[in-house]
């Protein structure tokens, strides 16, 4: 991948989330805040091959450690969003 | 098709999910399914990039994930939902201290390798740069919000910080002149810890929100630069959008405090008013009263506004207000809540709160929508809140929160505080609607005072 593809892809996904999310509900903020949270955990993906790739005992040992942080920030961050989103949903479904 | 287009093609259609999932997340209808895309969307995305060949020791991993899953699903479990802003605040340090460490490992093992160009130096430092702030100043966010740390700065504390700052933006240019070099990045990561302490020392309780929304597009931003590190598409796309989300988030806050995010970051706090006594504005104006009274006045109520702040939570008396609600609407009394957008630790956290005590989403309203309705309005409560109530914010442009939009409870009929004592909030300032003709002051503590009213009302 080129820097300039890199840079376009980088611009268009900051215009893009822009336009996703112009208008949310204030109810929303924290779910909305947890979850893309959790997505930012995708640097898992990066830490995952710095940590099997078995350079060094430094950069496996740095990776190791980024895994487990992420896999803390994805599977916490997307748990905790949903338990907070099933409060809201389950509101909905106990009234007639 | 090759192992790297099964990647490619795998990250193509997690960026998608993500897309689609962030879109769910911001409608209410949709949410829960907004979570579940993103949930897959980064399963497939793990699951694909274990195919990559330079993977070769796999038990590494799976007892990294392991202990990741374990521990993550322990504290999406167990987390009250009072604690919430702190536990947004240690995952989005977590993700932020993820992308320094994989940043620095792949600069690293380029440099051992001979392959490390000065693109890669600049994106691993401005990586490393990100993302160490965004580790340290959300770890400094999650003691400050579990108020085991106090500290509010010191004078000067700004021109440290830009010095900080002027350094650490040397020493990324130093990483990409001398990529050999390791101590130049290490340092730049010292750099970036230290000026994410600075950045978050001197933060006080009603900046929170924004900072919280901030360190979010923070460790959006960390996760996109890794991406340039690792020349990996996917990283670049999800971390845009979460760091264009968090921004989207913390401009809200900001509009609400009436403060630009540059004076939030770069400011200092801004100083308490000094000069004005506080008994100049309550003399012996402040009218308390009990819990009986406030029962009788809320008896002949048609409409009542409850008005929750920070105090709520911190009295965890979100299931007491839910009682109260109840047995006033037995009486066929209207009851709404009137939220304000930075009420409470982080943005959106007391319709969290009032979710968790199972009142009706419909109860809430926003801002705009409760405002015009004051003037119609009975009685309206105010629990533990302070500064999003007070009227000088309209009334006194010389206040430091002129300017603020606030929610306008004193144009109600009768306005009850319930308020441990008559200390001021986060501006510290007073309060003159707390010395208003036709306001009540209910002092103690929230949950027991709501529960006294109850008790009351049952026996009036």
């Amino acid at each position: 991948m080129t820097l300039l593809i890199a840079l376009t892809l980088f611009v268009l996904a900051v215009f893009l989330g822009l336009e996703l999310i112009t208008k949310v509900p204030a109810t929303l903020h924290t779910p909305l805040m947890s979850g893309s949270n959790a997505v930012s955990g995708i640097t898992l993906i990066g830490a995952l091959v710095s940590a099997g790739a078995d350079h060094t005992m430094l950069t496996t040992t740095l990776g190791f450690v980024a895994v487990t942080l992420a896999t803390i920030n994805v599977v916490g961050g997307f748990l905790v969003t949903n338990r907070m989103l099933a409060m809201f949903a389950g509101r909905k479904k106990r009234r007639p | 098709m090759t192992t790297p287009d099964v990647i490619s093609v795998g990250y193509l259609v997690a960026a998608v999910l993500f897309i689609l999932g962030l879109k769910g997340l911001g409608r209410p209808r949709t949410a829960v399914r907004g979570n579940l895309m993103g949930a897959t969307g980064m399963l497939v995305a793990i699951l694909v990039t274990l195919l990559d060949q330079s993977i070769i020791s796999y038990l590494t991993l799976a007892v990294a994930l392991l202990i990741g899953s374990v521990v993550g699903v322990l504290l999406a479990v167990k987390v009250k939902m009072t604690s919430m802003p702190e536990l947004v605040a240690l995952f989005n340090g977590f993700g932020g201290g993820a992308s320094v460490l994989v940043a620095t490992a792949s600069f690293i093992e380029a440099v051992d390798l001979g392959s490390a160009d000065n693109r890669l130096a600049i994106a691993a430092g401005v990586t490393a740069l990100i993302g160490a702030v965004t580790f340290s100043g959300s770890i400094i966010a999650f003691f400050k919000l579990q108020e085991s740390l106090k500290g509010s700065g010191f004078t000067g504390l700004h021109l440290v910080r830009a010095a900080v700052m002027l350094v650490s933006v040397g020493l990324v240019a130093m990483v990409a002149l001398q990529p050999d070099t390791r101590g130049w990045l290490w340092t730049l990561v010292g750099a970036g810890l230290l000026l994410g302490v600075l950045g978050t020392i001197a933060i006080g309780g009603a900046d929170m929100p924004v900072v919280i929304a901030l360190l979010n597009a923070f460790s959006g931003v960390a996760a996109s630069a890794t991406g340039f590190v690792l020349d990996n598409s996917l990283l670049i796309i999800a971390g845009s959008l979460v760091g264009a989300s968090g921004l989207i988030l913390t401009r809200i806050m900001c509009t609400a405090m009436n403060r630009s995010i540059y004076d939030v970051i770069f400011s200092a706090a801004p100083a308490a008013a000094v000069g004005r006594d506080d008994s100049d504005v309550y003399g012996d104006r402040v009218t308390a009263t009990s819990a009986e009274e406030v029962a009788m006045i809320l008896e002949i109520a048609d409409r009542v506004v409850i008005v929750p702040g920070y105090g709520l939570a911190v009295a965890q008396a979100q299931h007491a207000v839910r009682d109260l609600m109840t047995s006033l609407e037995a009486s066929g009394t209207e009851v709404v809540f009137g939220i304000h957008p930075v009420a409470g630790r982080m943005p959106g956290h007391m319709n969290v709160l009032l979710a968790e005590a199972e009142i009706d989403y419909e109860h809430l309203l926003d801002m705009n929508q409760v405002n015009p309705t004051f003037a119609q309005t009975d009685v309206t409560i105010v629990i533990g809140a302070n500064d999003v109530v007070n009227p000088s914010a309209r009334t006194d442009p010389g206040s430091p929160i002129a300017g603020m939009p606030i929610l306008d409870v004193d144009e109600s009929r009768t306005v009850i505080v319930i308020k441990r004592s008559l200390s001021p909030g986060f501006a510290g300032i007073a309060n003159p609607l707390f010395a208003a003709d036709n306001t009540f002051m209910l002092f103690g503590d929230g949950k027991q005072a709501v529960l006294d009213i109850v008790a009351a009302l049952v026996s009036v």
